[in-house]
């Protein structure tokens, strides 16, 4: 019988490979689960659990709600935009008030890195992070690689180029800390500006030749241009970037071998990546978002049974 | 710790047969019949079952499933360890089927209650039986009963029921041990 190594999901960080295989282990059965014409098992029917958002978010809250709602959890949602958070309150103030109603798990996005690990520290529940401003979204880089493990197989071994944000991204930090875990061969692709100092520290290759990049690789995982992170300009056009950066099928078509292609969502379509590709056999774009449920399903069900 | 044989290979293999020829008895072609192992170690009782009712009764067609409970049990969070997941693969639907689940050690009950829950998640069976090749008499929980028993067992608590299978440990044979 195995376990969490973690109380929380702080970060994949905090991880180690023998989590990751249990939480995909876990995950294959879920999976299962909700293919079913009954989505739901009764695991989690006495545990509490709060979806608290600083930041706007679609799919991942939906996602995180389904997954509770599928494992009989019952869930309270709250909203940084209509709540007290606007009249002053602090956090630890709000997540307590919170538990006070005896909440058991919380989920939490905020704008902040480092605001579950805060929480962690200060708050009697279990975390997990559902992205903390450009540091961590553990959950994104556990079903990117959950999905590449369905597509391919295996992921150690595997070439997987990230293109795009990565300065600003924390899926793309979080996926560098998973693949390279499991024994992939990461790359990271964009302008120079969007590429962190010493990104090759973590263990990465740099690459700014997005043709090259794809060459390489076995799988791109395409991130979003996020306008609302960049404060100031670092590419000269969304045009230029699109024609550097974009994957369309004609760049596709020319590479010597078909490659996986991912996105995270939400899809700045005609940016990043176009229509045809996006909704192209080559993108498993859609897998990644039914296998966040899995994925979700599996964490809070792992991390739920060591509350006493 | 001491052990002793409770069933050898022979005596597991003469109780498989009968409970087979029991089967056959009432569900006859098995058309509208399923059987579901439950998993982990129900699964080498179905099997061996079907194997039977195919090669030697020659049932044409059996519809076999394989049904995890862990997501179903009624003692998640209560133990030091997390209950891990096996999997579940049942290709058919179970409405207004006769439907026979089957364990190796029917002891508390409970595991069968989770199952019939489980079992909820693949339609409105017809009706539901209970094969059970080890009964342990006298430690129920809840009023659960089997149809088909291959052997009554009375165990005191601190024992336990161990089924050995050749695909899995190297031999048939069923140990009580006294812990």
């Amino acid at each position: 019988m195995s376990e969490l190594s973690v109380k929380h999901l702080l970060g994949i960080k905090y991880l180690n490979e023998k989590d990751i295989q249990l939480i995909f282990e876990t995950a294959d059965h879920f999976k299962e689960v909700i293919n079913r014409s009954i989505k739901k098992v009764p695991s989690l029917r006495d545990i509490t659990i709060a979806n608290i958002f600083f930041e706007n978010s679609t799919r991942t809250k939906l996602s995180f709600e389904l997954a509770e709602k599928r494992l009989s959890a019952d869930v309270i949602n709250f909203s940084a935009g209509q709540s007290s958070v606007k009249k002053g309150e602090t956090l630890i103030d709000t997540v307590n008030n919170i538990l006070s109603m005896k909440v058991d798990m919380v989920v939490m996005r905020h704008p902040n890195p480092g605001a579950g690990i805060f929480l962690s520290k200060h708050v009697n529940a279990s975390i997990v992070n559902a992205g903390d401003g450009a540091h961590e979204h553990p959950t994104q880089a556990l079903l990117d690689s959950y999905s590449i493990r369905e597509k391919l197989g295996d992921v150690a071994g595997k070439n997987v180029v990230i293109v795009g944000d990565i300065l600003h991204s924390r899926v793309a930090l979080s996926n560098i800390f998973a693949l390279k875990l499991q024994g992939a061969n990461v790359k990271v692709c964009g302008p120079k500006t969007l590429l962190p100092k010493h990104v090759e520290s973590l263990g990465v290759g740099v690459e700014t030749d997005l043709r090259k990049a794809l060459n390489w690789c076995d799988v791109a995982n395409m991130l979003r241009i996020q306008n609302e992170r960049l404060d100031i300009s670092y590419f000269p056009t969304t045009r230029e970037y699109t024609q550097q950066f974009g994957v369309n099928r004609t760049l596709l078509d020319s590479l010597d071998k078909e490659i996986v292609i991912m996105h995270p969502g939400p899809i700045n379509r005609g940016v990043e990546i176009t229509s045809d590709v996006a909704d192209s056999n080559q993108s498993i774009i859609l897998n990644q978002v039914e296998n966040g449920v899995a994925i979700r399903m599996a964490v809070i069900y792992l991390l739920a049974s060591k509350i006493k | 710790m001491s052990q002793k044989v409770l069933l050898s290979e022979k005596e597991i293999n003469i109780i498989l047969h009968r409970l087979a020829c029991q089967l056959l008895e009432n569900h006859l072609d098995f058309a509208n019949t399923v059987l579901i192992g439950i998993q982990p170690r129900g699964t080498f009782v179905a099997e061996r079952l079907t194997k039977i009712l195919k090669e030697e009764y020659k049932v044409k067609h059996i519809d076999l499933g394989f049904l995890d409970i862990t997501f179903y049990r009624d003692d998640f969070r209560r133990g030091d360890k997390t209950l891990e997941a096996t999997a579940t693969s049942i290709d058919f639907l179970v409405e207004d089927k006769n439907v026979v689940l089957i364990d190796d050690v029917l002891y508390t009950g409970r595991s069968i209650n989770a199952a019939l829950t489980a079992l909820q998640s693949f339609g409105r069976p017809k009706d539901v039986e209970l094969l059970t090749l080890i009964d342990r008499r006298f430690s129920r929980h809840l009023p659960i009963q089997p149809n088909y028993r291959g052997r009554q067992v009375d165990a005191i608590n601190n024992e336990k029921v161990k089924v050995m299978w050749k695909e899995n440990d190297g031999k048939d044979v069923i140990y009580l041990i006294n812990k």
